[in-house]
């Protein structure tokens, strides 16, 4: 019962603390606009800790956070082998395969007008379908292994790609084209120096759509069949065997990796599209 | 025109995808095809099956035109022609009882309340939090980066944990796959709810300021009327989200109801065929509901005078 009211006045004060923050005079530096919701999640992670003790919480139904990052230390070898699995293989391989298809695709698709206007909306309506669904199919056909989660995660990246860098390739003014033609460029001269920096914004824009779809794909096909390792995997069998711990050890491995993933390319993003108005500063 | 400008172009691509799948399926089933061929004491080129067995389908393909019929009529296929699923979807929706277990309809329901009740949660409670973040500054720097950081991590890996440890304490059934539906819909939700509030610019608050306008009638007359647009653009994004999400909640309890179920019931006993027509029919769900959110949109916006 103390765990259960320490925990709420251990709420009280934060949020004070952070009301306090926010509205105070040094709201807009850089230090308190991290800190403040860095204190929200310490918080929220204490008052979980605390919660669970004080109310004896089964592990079965919830762990504490301690139980996890215990089981995590423990568990290090597993959670790396799973990781390469999933993510290394599965996840960025796809990834990888997806975009360069969608890319050749795209090139192919922008020189002919009449395939751009019929594909794209095929495209937009494919990406909003649960491509998920397709996961039974390709582990049927390319087997347990990393393979077949590779296939769908090509399939889940393809379509939002294909869309982003065929219209990203329509965002150049007719004057800027007719430049590029007084120039006397030929098509590939304004493809690489014109069309293809204009398009960045929207490929990056593809890029970090897509880097989520890749890890959720990866996972999920997992869940329809996999060799004895693997995140998707371990997820799945963990919650068969109730060692919750375990489960939400792989969770934050996969958060972890989802968020650098994201983090990285948006790097890139930041690297080559700093002309663009939405990386000023 | 701009209508057949698209017409056209749209129909040629979906009938060369119809005319490839069904090419595609020639070199998918041919094993199997030549196989019961060859059973049926007919003459295949390479009468060996342990020749076959090494040898591509293409090439197979190639040397025995006469089966190609056969790898599109196959009761397990590798990869069933369109006709194939077209006839199963037909089988499984008109022809049969819709509160029978065989009914796609049965099992499209099952899936669509689940999604829909989490859609409306979601979508409520992520309403709430964006008012909740644009009025308070210490909420929207608490909360904010995380809503946005949570976009980027694969929520989805939850969904079986979620289902389990609601089935150990007894709650199963519709409510533990609306939860992760409500959960994959909500942080769009937030995300572009706190965007479109705050979208009015400063010229237009600072006309609200001179006609000494309240806080709520702020909101009531400017923020919420303005953030229309983006609350639809996220509504399309957590529709389709809160599909995903109860589809791959039907995944771990063993699959009973469900397309998700289908999906897995499918896998397990090797029956494409249902897995494709399951897979079509989450199709067309996802198609429908990202269409009737699209047309509330253009209905509110129209009346908005907002419509482009």
């Amino acid at each position: 019962m103390i765990l259960v009211i320490a925990a709420l006045i251990l709420w009280a004060l934060m949020w004070t603390l952070n009301v306090r923050l926010a509205n105070g005079d040094s709201a807009g530096s850089r230090t308190v606009q991290l800190l403040v919701p860095f204190i929200f999640g310490l918080t929220l992670l204490v008052m979980w800790e605390l919660l669970v003790r004080g109310l004896r919480v089964p592990t079965v139904v919830l762990p504490a956070p301690s139980v996890i990052v215990e089981r995590m230390s423990r568990e290090g070898p597993t959670l790396w082998v799973d990781f390469q699995q999933t993510f290394l293989k599965g996840a960025l391989g796809g990834y990888a395969i997806g975009v360069t298809a969608a890319f050749l695709t795209a090139i192919l698709v922008d020189r002919f007008d009449f395939l751009r206007r019929g594909i794209l909306p095929v495209g937009s309506f494919v990406a909003a379908l649960p491509i998920v669904g397709t996961a039974p199919i390709l582990v049927m056909w390319y087997g347990f292994d990393w393979h077949s989660k590779a296939a769908v995660v090509v399939l889940m990246v393809f379509f939002p790609m294909l869309v982003n860098i065929v219209a990203g390739l329509q965002d150049t003014s007719q004057m800027q084209r007719d430049l590029m033609k007084t120039y006397a460029a030929s098509y590939w001269q304004g493809f690489l120096k014109l069309r293809l920096p204009a398009a960045m914004p929207f490929i990056f824009n593809g890029l970090k759509i897509s880097s989520t779809l890749a890890m959720i794909g990866a996972i999920v096909a997992e869940f329809f069949g996999s060799p004895i390792v693997g995140m998707g995997f371990r997820i799945s069998t963990s919650v068969g065997q109730l060692s919750l711990d375990m489960v939400w050890a792989e969770i934050v491995v996969a958060a972890l990796a989802g968020s650098a993933f994201y983090g990285v390319v948006a790097l890139i993003e930041r690297r080559v599209t700093f002309w663009h108005p939405s990386q000023r500063r | 025109m701009p209508m057949t400008r698209t017409l056209l172009p749209v129909l040629t691509v979906v009938l060369a995808i119809v005319a490839f799948w069904y090419l595609a399926a020639i070199p998918m089933n041919i094993h199997f095809a030549l196989t019961t061929a060859e059973r049926a004491g007919e003459v295949v080129t390479p009468d060996d099956a342990a020749t076959r067995r090494g040898m591509g389908g293409i090439a197979l393909a190639v040397q025995n035109p006469g089966q190609w019929a056969d790898t599109w009529a196959q009761d397990k296929p590798r990869l069933p022609a369109p006709h194939q699923v077209v006839a199963e979807l037909w089988q499984t929706t008109v022809m049969q009882n819709v509160t029978s277990k065989r009914s796609l309809v049965y099992h499209g329901w099952v899936t669509l309340s689940a999604t829909v009740v989490g859609f409306a949660i979601g979508t409520g409670l992520g309403i709430l939090l964006a008012i909740g973040i644009v009025h308070f500054r210490a909420m929207d720097m608490s909360v904010m980066p995380w809503a946005i950081a949570s976009q980027t991590i694969p929520i989805l890996a939850i969904a079986p944990m979620i289902i389990v440890v609601l089935n150990s304490v007894g709650v199963q059934g519709l409510v533990p796959k609306a939860i992760i539906s409500a959960y994959l819909s909500f942080f769009p939700v937030v995300v572009g709810m706190v965007k479109g509030l705050r979208s009015p610019d400063a010229m237009q608050f600072d006309l609200l300021k001179t006609y000494n306008a309240s806080r709520s009638e702020t909101f009531w007359k400017l923020r919420l009327p303005a953030s229309a647009p983006y609350l639809f653009a996220s509504l399309k994004v957590g529709i389709a989200a809160s599909l995903v999400g109860a589809i791959v909640g039907e995944l771990p309890t063993g699959a009973i109801r469900g397309l998700g179920a289908r999906l897995l019931t499918g896998s397990y006993y090797g029956q494409t065929v249902q897995i494709w027509s399951a897979l079509f029919a989450t199709a067309i769900l996802a198609a429908g509901l990202v269409a009737i959110v699209a047309g509330a949109e253009r209905l509110t916006l129209k009346r908005m005078g907002l419509a482009r």
